[in-house]
């Protein structure tokens, strides 16, 4: 049980991951990478709404839809909680952390459309269903494997970024072009992690 | 039960739920806005740019309510308009606003210029006031390296012959360029219509001449054409006090080498 959830954990993290591997949740890898301590911000309220989301929508998927053949109504029904979910975090975030509220600007809202956090609580059902030994803590540690996983791939490429600033780059790649070129290396530099955890475990 | 039907109670009665869990955590989480510094940020043209010394259109929206000693008339890019409207809001009386426009006090371009030296350094000004002014002769005139457009922030700047020039109609007058300026030679100005001496070259009058063709040299004419009394001299260089120039021309016409530019 232990080993399969470290196994769960550690495979979200670097296998699977769902920014370098999955392409999943690109505009905002893009969008806050800018700074290190706005793309740690980022990923941590894209964590806690994984966590979140999946915490209600397994239990949901598993007891209410999949029993009324309902499973069809997953994409709507998901994408409900999530954007309730990410209004929370925002309400949340604008008492507390005022800064980080300000820093994240329109990222924030746009979590709910953050295809990583419903690829999350989707993936996790296909999994479920082709293996019955797959449950709910599963689910649980791969939604926080994943956050984990995006903190990853965010820091490592604002790094990337913030050398890239004072790099003597070609007009016609300044901004964007050279941002998706610097992406492509770093996602084909976590190929590397390929089989890595089978070889663990 | 009609499946139909039951896939439309069960959404709707998750959103019911997601509802009111959103309205308890909104009371739950409320954040006092100050309703004034609102107002007046609407107000505010929004640019961010920082020229009212605050660290953007909240701040002084912020510093406006709370204390009522913060001058109204402190945003340069909204002029009189705004501040009119800032001074509706609080009820005091509204002042005017002193338009300000930055300008390149040099315009020694490359053709004018002489140069001791070919610089192929850092591109920036600042890494080439720090190596001999980039192999220009002139110690004062600009580098042209563009340190003031990348600093712009409504891209009102350009380097055209190896001096950078403010487009008065894209320049807002937050200052940023001023203040990154190795050479501070970029002055923020009135819009009046005025003479201006555009260099900052303060050698002598020979040495000025050698480095450039249109630096200042300090000799005078222009302060003896001057029916106002306008024009003094500070460290060589001819000086326009904006306050007292009427705008004749009559400077213009006196210098011999073409310094003085109406603005």
């Amino acid at each position: 049980m232990l080993k399969s959830l470290i196994a769960v954990f550690l495979a979200a993290i670097l296998t699977e991951n769902y920014v370098l591997s999955k392409f999943l949740g690109i505009c905002p890898f893009l969008g806050v990478s800018k700074k290190i301590n706005t793309a740690v911000g980022m990923s941590l309220a894209v964590t806690f709404v994984m966590l979140l989301a999946t915490a209600v929508t397994f239990p949901l998927f598993v007891f209410v839809l999949e029993p009324n053949d309902l499973a069809y109504l997953e994409t709507v029904v998901f994408i409900l909680i999530i954007a309730a979910l990410v209004q929370f975090v925002e309400m949340v975030l604008k008492k507390y952390i005022p800064s980080l509220y300000k820093a994240l600007g329109i990222y924030l809202p746009l979590i709910t459309t953050n295809c990583a956090v419903l690829g999350v609580t989707m993936l996790v059902l296909e999994k479920h269903a082709a293996d019955a030994s797959y449950t709910f803590l599963h689910a649980m540690v791969n939604a926080l494997g994943t956050g984990i996983g995006y903190l990853v791939a965010m820091v490592l490429f604002a790094g990337v970024r913030e050398r890239l600033e004072d790099a003597d780059i070609p007009k016609s790649l300044r901004g964007l072009p050279i941002t998706l070129i610097a992406a492509a290396i770093v996602a084909l530099s976590f190929l590397g992690f390929g089989g890595i955890v089978d070889g663990l475990l | 039960m009609n499946p139909i039907l039951l896939a439309v109670l069960l959404v709707s009665g998750i959103g019911l739920v997601l509802g009111v869990f959103l309205v308890i955590s909104n009371r739950v989480f409320a954040v006092k806005e100050n309703e004034t510094a609102k107002k007046i940020q609407e107000a505010l043209p929004g640019a961010n740019c920082g020229a009212c010394g605050f660290s953007g259109c909240s701040g002084y929206a912020a510093a406006l309510a709370e204390d009522k000693t913060v001058a109204t008339t402190l945003c340069t890019v909204g002029g009189n308009d705004v501040a009119a409207r800032i001074a509706e809001i609080l009820g005091v009386e509204a002042g005017s606003v002193a338009s300000v426009k930055a300008r390149v006090m040099c315009q020694g371009h490359k053709t004018a210029r002489s140069y001791t030296a070919d610089y192929t350094g850092l591109s920036s000004c600042r890494a080439a006031a720090a190596l001999y002014n980039g192999g220009s002769a002139c110690a004062y005139g600009c580098l042209g390296y563009g340190d003031c457009v990348a600093a712009c922030e409504k891209e009102a700047i350009s380097v055209c012959q190896g001096v950078a020039v403010v487009s008065p109609a894209l320049c807002v007058g937050c200052g940023k360029c001023a203040a990154v300026c190795p050479k501070g030679i970029i002055q923020m100005v009135t819009e009046k219509q005025v003479a201006v001496v555009p260099c900052a070259n303060k050698d002598k009058g020979a040495a000025t001449k050698k480095a450039c063709a249109v630096g200042c040299l300090g000799c005078k004419v222009c302060l003896k054409a001057c029916p106002e009394e306008a024009i003094r001299m500070e460290e060589g260089l001819a000086v326009v006090d904006a306050e007292k120039c009427v705008g004749c021309g009559k400077c213009v016409a006196a210098c011999k080498f073409g310094v003085i530019k109406m603005v």
